[in-house]
């Protein structure tokens, strides 16, 4: 479905060259739950801009379906961390949603249709005609989700969205993803620097390291689904991941950190 | 005190103040006897005569007539040319350093070549001026405006391949508004001036041409009773237009309330 080889990008050049990510290769499969996760820093962010196509890696490729991405493809959507600036203030929810069905081949009751059904999968049915503004973070960040659902598309890309909502709220969210990936079966790679999140969400567990980055381990999550907060993250099998994953980037921290000793 | 008879206070003074000066102004004019400064009541008279409505249609209805086409062409102007130049960093090199040269420019400067260029002492004439100077307010407000779209949404438009005439449509023109109806508001009390400058110079009507004619001719009664009306034609105007973009620009008001700038 989706394969990263040898992805490298470096911002500027010469003195200046500032390398964001040095060599990452991996590949997901189709109906797949990957999260990429990597401490802060590490450029998950411009990986996740690469193979969306919104930036031009230096090296490598990025091949969707098995063609190179050189622009963002018809196949997939992208949400945002910042809901808030992601989302039209000028627009209601319906018309939010709607943006990206209006140029797609479709006639007027069949997007009336998506819309409906993307805005019922993340129960905001009852919100059509608000504003964005009118809703709270996590409202809005559904919306956007929704906006991303209506859109159809084979793979979805998420980065950290879950970032700038309280912990409460981010629970909900995380399972709300869970419940859409099991009706929509859409191909998503979720990007974030929270552990615990990864594990929860995740079928495969991409760990990046840090400068230069490249897929450290790719950590396989056995949990079964559907998956709760409470008795998923209660499962000794979780801590263990958890543990793992966690001692694979403080491992990686130290590193970075403590510089081995020069004298013997 | 409550919010209610707060509100009801500032309204009150708000009207009383000027009615306070107007009432100074009559004392002091009734008892100055200068020509230059007739009674209030004089100028109310004269006011009377000559707006209400004798000379409605041959002078107001001109000078309205040349603030709303220059306005409106000024407008357009404006957002027609900042849209493009705001979006492309490349016309924005080539289109700056004219634009920052014309704007600077004093108006008076303009108004004799442009009888000769446009061969007009008519509305062409007068509407261009008008228009020319409108344009800058909104043309400048709107090249920033687009200049400094928000990234994610540029990004979001981007990923989801919305084509760009819905870019502009959907996504820059209403997130550029808010400024370009800040730069409207400059360009209407420009027009208002403009319009005065465009009617002193080779005019044979309008309210510029009433002022400066009656000064001219020693009628410093009407002359007065012509910048009353100038003064109230620009304050009903902003009046106007505030009602219309409080409608046009609920959002904004709505969003800006809700999320910390």
């Amino acid at each position: 479905m989706l394969e990263i080889n040898g992805l490298g990008k470096t911002y500027g050049s010469g003195d200046k060259a500032t390398p964001a990510i040095g060599n990452v290769s991996f590949r997901i499969e189709a109906g797949e739950f990957a999260c990429v996760v990597g401490p802060s820093g590490c450029g998950k962010t411009t990986l996740l801009k690469c193979i969306a196509g919104l930036l031009a890696p230096s090296r490598g490729e990025v091949l969707l379906r098995g063609r190179p991405v050189t622009e963002p493809p018809e196949a997939m959507a992208l949400v945002f961390q910042e809901y808030g600036r992601s989302l039209m203030p000028w627009s209601t929810v319906r018309n939010n949603v709607l943006l990206p069905l209006r140029h797609k081949d479709l006639s007027r009751s069949e997007r009336a249709a998506l819309v409906d059904e993307a805005v019922a999968a993340v129960d905001l049915t009852p919100f059509l005609d608000h504003y964005p503004w009118q809703l709270s973070g996590g409202m809005q960040q559904r919306v956007a989700i929704a906006r991303a659902l209506a859109y159809q598309p084979a793979l979805l890309l998420m980065d950290e969205p879950f970032a700038s909502v309280d912990a409460q709220v981010r629970g909900d969210l995380e399972d709300l993803v869970l419940r859409v990936h099991a009706q929509f079966g859409i191909t998503t790679l979720f990007v974030t620097h929270d552990i615990d999140e990864s594990v929860y969400l995740a079928d495969r567990v991409i760990v990046l390291a840090h400068a230069p980055t490249e897929a450290k381990e790719i950590v396989s999550v056995g949990l079964p689904r559907p998956r709760d907060q409470i008795a998923t993250k209660a499962l000794p099998e979780f801590a263990e991941l958890r543990s793992h994953v966690h001692r694979l980037i403080r491992h990686e921290r130290q590193e970075e950190t403590e510089p081995a000793p020069t004298h013997a | 005190m409550t919010s209610g008879a707060r509100r009801a206070l500032l309204i009150g003074l708000e009207v009383a103040v000027p009615l306070a000066l107007l009432a100074g102004w009559q004392l002091w004019t009734a008892h100055a006897h200068s020509p230059k400064f007739p009674r209030l009541s004089t100028i109310l008279v004269d006011f009377r005569k000559e707006w209400l409505f004798a000379e409605f249609g041959t002078h107001v209805v001109p000078s309205l007539e040349r603030i709303a086409l220059g306005f409106t062409i000024g407008t357009v102007l404006g957002v027609l040319i900042g849209v493009p130049v705001g979006l492309s960093p490349l016309l924005r090199r080539l289109a700056l350093p004219h634009i920052e040269y014309w704007r600077a420019m004093p108006p008076p400067a303009l108004l004799p070549i442009s009888v000769i260029l446009l061969r007009s002492i008519g509305n062409l004439q007068k509407v261009s001026f008008i228009a020319f100077f409108c344009m800058f307010p909104v043309l400048l407000n709107t090249i920033d405006a687009v200049r400094s779209l928000d990234p994610t949404l540029v990004d979001t438009a981007r990923s989801y391949r919305i084509p760009r005439a819905q870019r502009i449509r959907r996504i820059v023109l209403p997130a550029a508004l808010p400024q370009m109806v800040a730069g409207m508001r400059n360009s209407l009390a420009l027009a208002v001036i403009m319009m005065v400058l465009s009617e002193y110079f080779a005019a044979t009507n309008g309210i510029g041409y009433v002022l400066l004619n009656s000064k001219n001719t020693f009628q410093l009664g009407p002359m007065w009773a012509a910048i009353v009306l100038i003064g109230l034609l620009g304050y009903l105007l902003n009046a106007l237009f505030l009602l219309v973009e409080r409608r046009v620009l609920a959002w904004h008001r709505g969003w800006r309330a809700a999320v910390p700038q």
